[in-house]
């Protein structure tokens, strides 16, 4: 790895995807100098993992595009993969951060050929696909992975498969020695974007995700709608792989909840009203969904696009905390509770079960300096004593992407005001 | 032309050698495409490949490189090279990647990959590299319009960043609806319920900057320019005006509420049937008391959400505003505090994220009552209001007597005229359809006095999204303005609350400090971010026909007073809508334009008629079809090796001269991929997909002149995530040529 330069005129932004992404490139066309860090081997985070976006339903993968361009074609931003933040110490205008990088075991000689995937046999979860389906042990994230550069599982190392690659490589790309780097990094400002991850829906044991193959994440049903994804595009059962005919969604599964999340994750209504569009447009008249919800949390002009669901007769909404789920037989479930709009007790079977689990911030936990004012949900509160340590999209609060892109394009603007002071050039 | 000489690089990586006559591509790059050097190299990326290019630029004059290895989209880093054009042939992606490797297929695939090489160089010989023109420097001040909390955000966030400052307010005062407020929806999580309002910090820290300039009772009465170098006219309620010069401008005009005396049923003349800011603004004044009209103490408050708004009603506003729920609970713990009962009645409580539910579970620990309901109607009624509703929980209709309602009413954002009446009117007139103007008159005699005056050929002001929000269509870009430099933020934008308000002032003047310096290096702004080629054009040719003027997405560019087009570079998104609008083809880019694009279509070899090799061309959008074709090949689809691909900037680019020309020397299918156009577009460029389909449509013409079938012409709208559909849709032309036989204009 070619050394990394940083000083206390450098803007490091923590996390690549959507809102780390956003706050390194805008800051860098305003000609600052960012140091981006992403933990995983590739920019792109969640949104990558998305099919659709809400409310336009048009393609996350359009829009990183399009930041991928402006990455590639801007040198002020340098990408460190593969890197995580351990400690954070020192003040606005002067930190210094302790970074671990973890091996790559691929270096940039990579061309993306391919030649090391196919000579590796052993397999592993795909974390792209959330362990749906498998990937091999030397592996490109997804198609639209960035830096497009393979990465081999820390697993096969020291295995015949790690030979095999590395004498498969053509171009010296596998590198068997990398090992482990601790990097000491002096900044001017910290961007933290680590965004989130779903809520495990194991802990929310009335609904019974760990017994039932039929109960699933929203997470995993976005993935089902991906062609290269573990169902091929198609909305399937994962008991039998059969067509389901009647969906349940349960809005704030983990979410609003004292004994899970106690805040609200604000995407999952919106998420949920998306995926009943995807069960529309693949599966037409022969599908039902229907809604469990305590809210309808169509936020601002968007409302619209729940106002469109509510108009298609496949989709039933009832305002109900489901209670509990158990087992109907054939790989069905039913769902009891009481409907709040008339307070009926129902017992409802489904063949499918999608939980809108909440969003749970992956603030890494121990690393920040004295004073810095993280609440109870783990997001960073904006206050005066953070110095120039932002929170950036999910770091900051429970976001869509929307405004989490308009608070990360905000965190640039704060990071700039920092380390320009440092420089004398504020004027 | 200017002297240019071309390298000409060959990879033989990643299975390129293999599959491929490099010897042969070397010579096709020399002979034909008049590479003064061609070579070959086992790993061009690599630090010596590079090297070997460089060497060449340096040391042999090297000014046109071309890179026959991976595609456009991959390497970027290794094949970056400053001062030369480079053009890409894409040979893994787009050849060896999506074709069988079987002896069958290598003569085919060899002369996908030789075509490729020529037209790499064909686009070589055309391109000049780009340099921004200087039209403007640095111009470190911006402008902000509209002193309430949103403006007032950006004056204070700019001149921390080193900004200087206009602040144009049209009131007397700084401050707006966050200075009638008598407490704030806090900023941070807990349950500590409302905060005090720090509108009086903000206004005093505004009026010590001396970076801030702020004109009251002022308005714009003209902007010219683009960013960079806007010129604006300040004009004050007194008479006097000045002129500033502003590298950007960041709209923040807010809000009013919606007009209650609309919503009869809630009967808003009654004196104790208020709004929220009303309520709000007696509060207030009452230091914290809760008053009646009259005077007296009122004990009992009912708060209806969603008056007037989540309804498609006639006059009613169709959307949720977003801050109205949180708003209603920060009043109801006004009245807890002041001894008395507060009652929410709502449909769907949104106080999304983790702020908005801590601040409503302050309201229920005040002990506020939510009742899920639909209200029916306010009467005066026992001693003071009855408010009938649907109460959603009990199933029933019931009654709920109340000294005060409040009615959460609404935002309607404060934008000025929709800019876009004024050349639908023209274009009305022209064709002379008289129901249509008429319409188009009454819809401009209704639209409200112009914000900014903007002196551009496209209006005045910003374009309208929708229910007059000056917001951005993209999900991931909400600053994506279609004037470049002028941001709206706030309400104005989108509806918003307070906190989010400063979030979005924040972020709006962040892209206009951006704009400011991206000008100053000639930079285009998002998405070619970076991107120093703009439009020239040239002026003997052109017939002043104004196609380029009216169709640019982002209203770049005016007309002089001969009608002659006048470019503003800083305010150009080099898209090349305009390119493609021009009838006469006298714009072009630097490296991209009717030559760099119409060589490369001219390049490619058509065999003979009985040689039974069909050509197709694609001319894909950059964006979205060529990174799916990228895909195809790295997940190892397959498709025809009829096909030759043509990356460009957006459809609306495209100039019909590229497909008769096509047409004219034999290619026997056309393929247009852009985005998806109509109300949900996703063209980047905004009308870019759109204005190729309008300018296909006329296609057919050209094609019944040439005794063509029209299936020989087809224009898609497709995804990124088309991996698997755009294979096949060239797969179906080639069937297509199949069934109709091939094109008679072979030569």
């Amino acid at each position: 790895m070619s050394e990394v330069i940083a000083t206390n005129e450098t803007i490091m932004v923590v996390g690549g995807g959507i809102s780390g992404l956003t706050a390194a490139i805008e800051a860098a066309e305003c000609g600052k100098q960012v140091l981006l860090l992403e933990k995983s081997s590739t920019v792109g985070g969640r949104v990558g993992q998305l099919y659709k976006y809400f409310p336009k339903l048009c393609h996350p993968t359009c829009g990183l595009e399009i930041q991928y361009r402006r990455l590639k074609g801007n040198k002020n931003v340098r990408l460190l993969t593969m890197a995580e933040v351990t400690n954070v110490e020192g003040e606005s205008g002067n930190y210094t951060v302790s970074v671990k990088v973890a091996p790559r075991y691929v270096n940039e000689n990579c061309t993306a050929c391919g030649a090391c995937a196919e000579v590796v046999e052993a397999e592993f979860d795909d974390e792209h696909n959330y362990g749906m389906m498998k990937r091999k042990g030397a592996y490109l994230a997804n198609n639209m992975a960035f830096p497009q550069r393979y990465v081999l599982d820390p697993a096969i190392i020291g295995t015949d498969d790690a030979t095999r690659a590395a004498e498969a490589c053509k171009y010296g790309a596998v590198d068997l020695e990398m090992a482990e780097q601790e990097l000491t990094l002096n900044v001017g400002s910290v961007i933290f974007a680590t965004g989130w991850k779903p809520y495990d829906a194991a802990k929310i044991q009335p609904y019974g995700y760990d017994r039932y193959e039929n109960v699933i994440t929203n997470v995993e049903f976005e993935r089902m709608l991906d062609p290269f994804g573990p169902t091929g595009g198609q909305i399937k059962r994962p008991s039998d792989g059969e067509t389901p005919k009647n969906i349940a969604f349960i809005q704030c599964a983990g979410s609003r909840d004292k004994n899970h999340l106690k805040h609200c994750s604000r995407i999952c209504c919106m998420a949920t009203l998306k995926q009943t569009t995807y069960v529309k447009d693949t599966l037409g008249d022969d599908c039902k969904s229907t809604v469990y919800y305590i809210d309808i949390r169509a936020i601002d002009r968007i409302d619209d696009f729940h106002q469109k669901v509510k108009e298609d007769e496949n989709v039933t909404f009832v305002k109900s905390k489901v209670a509990n789920i158990v087992n109907g037989g054939n790989g069905n479930v039913i769902l009891n509770g009481v409907d709040t709009e008339g307070y009926n007790r129902y017992a409802n079977e489904h063949d499918l079960v999608v939980l809108a689990t909440g969003m749970e911030s992956s603030l890494p936990e121990g690393i920040f300096p004295e004073g810095t004012v993280i609440n109870e949900h783990n997001f960073i509160d904006a206050d005066e004593s953070n110095g120039a340590i932002f929170g950036a999209g999910c770091s900051s609060d429970a976001l869509d992407v929307n405004r989490a892109v308009q608070n990360s394009t905000a965190a640039a603007l704060r990071a700039i005001q920092t380390v320009s002071l440092v420089s004398g050039s504020e004027g | 032309m200017a002297d240019f000489k071309i390298g000409a690089y060959i990879c033989k990586g990643c299975g390129i050698e293999d599959r491929l006559d490099v010897n042969q591509l070397t010579q096709t790059a020399t002979r034909d495409g008049k590479a003064a050097i061609g070579k070959d190299h086992e790993f061009l990326c690599n630090a010596e490949g590079v090297k070997m290019i460089q060497d060449d630029i340096d040391n042999e004059g090297v000014n046109r490189v071309v890179i026959a290895a991976c595609s456009r989209r991959a390497k970027t880093d290794a094949f970056s090279f400053d001062g030369v054009t480079i053009s890409r042939a894409n040979l893994r992606e787009g050849v060896i990647w999506i074709r069988p490797d079987e002896d069958e297929h290598q003569e085919t695939t060899q002369e996908m990959a030789d075509d490729y090489v020529r037209m790499a160089c064909a686009e070589a010989k055309s391109s000049t590299p780009p340099a921004a023109s200087g039209e403007q420097e640095v111009n470190r001040r911006i402008m902000v319009v509209g002193g309430g909390i949103a403006g007032m955000t950006s004056a204070i966030e700019a001149a921390k960043t080193g900004y200087e400052v206009e602040l144009v307010e049209k009131s007397g005062a700084l401050g707006g609806v966050a200075a009638e407020l008598y407490k704030r929806t806090p900023k941070r999580n807990g349950l500590a319920g409302p905060a005090d309002n720090d509108t009086a910090d903000l206004i005093a820290a505004v009026e010590g900057s001396d970076k801030i300039t702020v004109h009251l009772n002022a308005s714009l009465t003209k902007t010219d320019g683009a960013p960079g170098r806007f010129s604006a006219e300040i004009a004050t309620e007194s008479g006097s005006s000045t002129t500033v010069s502003v590298g950007a401008i960041v709209q923040a005009t807010g809000f009013k509420p919606y007009d209650m005396s609309q919503l009869p049923e809630f009967a808003p003349d009654n004196a104790d049937v208020v709004d929220q800011l009303t309520f709000e603004k007696m509060v207030k004044a009452n230091d914290g008391a809760i008053k009646k009209a009259d005077g007296s103490d009122a004990k009992n408050v009912v708060f209806v959400q969603c008056a007037g708004q989540r309804s498609d009603k006639e006059g009613h506003l169709p959307y949720c505003s977003g801050h109205c729920c949180t708003t209603s609970i920060k009043q109801a713990q006004y009245v807890k505090a002041a001894g008395g009962d507060a009652t929410v009645i709502f449909d769907d409580l949104r106080t999304p994220g983790a702020t908005g539910e801590d601040f409503y579970r302050s309201g229920q620990e005040a002990g506020v009552a939510f009742s899920k309901g639909a209200v029916s109607g306010v009467a005066a009624g026992g001693n003071g209001l009855e408010v009938s509703y649907n109460d959603k929980i009990l199933n029933e209709d019931t009654a709920i007597n109340a000294d005060i309602v409040v009615l959460a009413t609404g935002m309607v954002p404060n934008s000025g005229p929709n800019p876009y009446l004024i050349t639908e009117l023209g274009e009305a007139r022209e064709k002379d359809n008289k129901e249509l103007m008429a319409q188009i008159e009454a819809e401009i005699a209704i639209q409200p006095e112009s914000i900014l005056n903007l002196g551009y050929r496209q209006g005045t002001d910003l374009p309208i999204l929708r229910d007059g929000f000056n917001d951005s269509h993209f999900i991931c870009f909400p600053y994506e303005t279609r004037r470049t430099g002028i941001y709206a933020s706030g309400p104005l934008r989108r509806p918003m609350d307070i906190v989010q308000t400063v979030e979005d002032a924040t972020g709006a003047t962040m892209k206009a400090i951006q704009a400011c310096e991206n000008a100053g290096l000639g930079r285009a702004a998002h998405p070619r971010s970076g991107d120093l080629s703009f439009p020239s054009f040239r002026r003997e040719g052109c017939t002043q026909c104004k196609r380029c003027t009216v169709e640019c997405p982002f209203g770049a560019i005016n007309e002089d007073e001969e009608g002659y087009p006048q470019y503003n570079e800083a305010r150009c998104r080099r898209c090349g809508t305009c390119m493609g609008a021009c009838p006469v083809r006298v714009i072009s880019f630097e490296n991209y334009s009717i030559e760099t694009v119409g060589q490369q279509i001219k390049n490619v070899d058509i065999p003979d008629e009985f040689d039974e090799k069909p050509r197709i061309l694609m001319l894909a959008c950059e964006n979205d079809a060529y990174p799916a074709l990228d895909m195809a090949g790295m997940t190892k689809q397959t498709y025809s090796p009829w096909v030759r691909i043509v990356p460009v900037r957006c459809l609306g680019s495209v100039s019909t001269i590229w497909i008769t020309d096509a047409l004219n020397s034999g290619f026997d299918g056309i393929i247009l991929a852009g985005c998806q156009k109509g109300e949900n577009y996703q063209c980047h460029f905004v009308r870019g997909s759109e204005m190729a389909h309008m300018r296909m449509s006329k296609i057919d013409d050209t094609l019944s002149q040439l005794n063509l079938e029209k299936e020989r012409v087809s224009t898609l709208e497709v995804a990124i995530t088309d991996i698997q559909r755009l294979p096949e849709e060239i797969n179906k032309m080639e069937k297509t040529i199949e069934e109709i036989g091939m094109s008679p204009f072979k030569f």
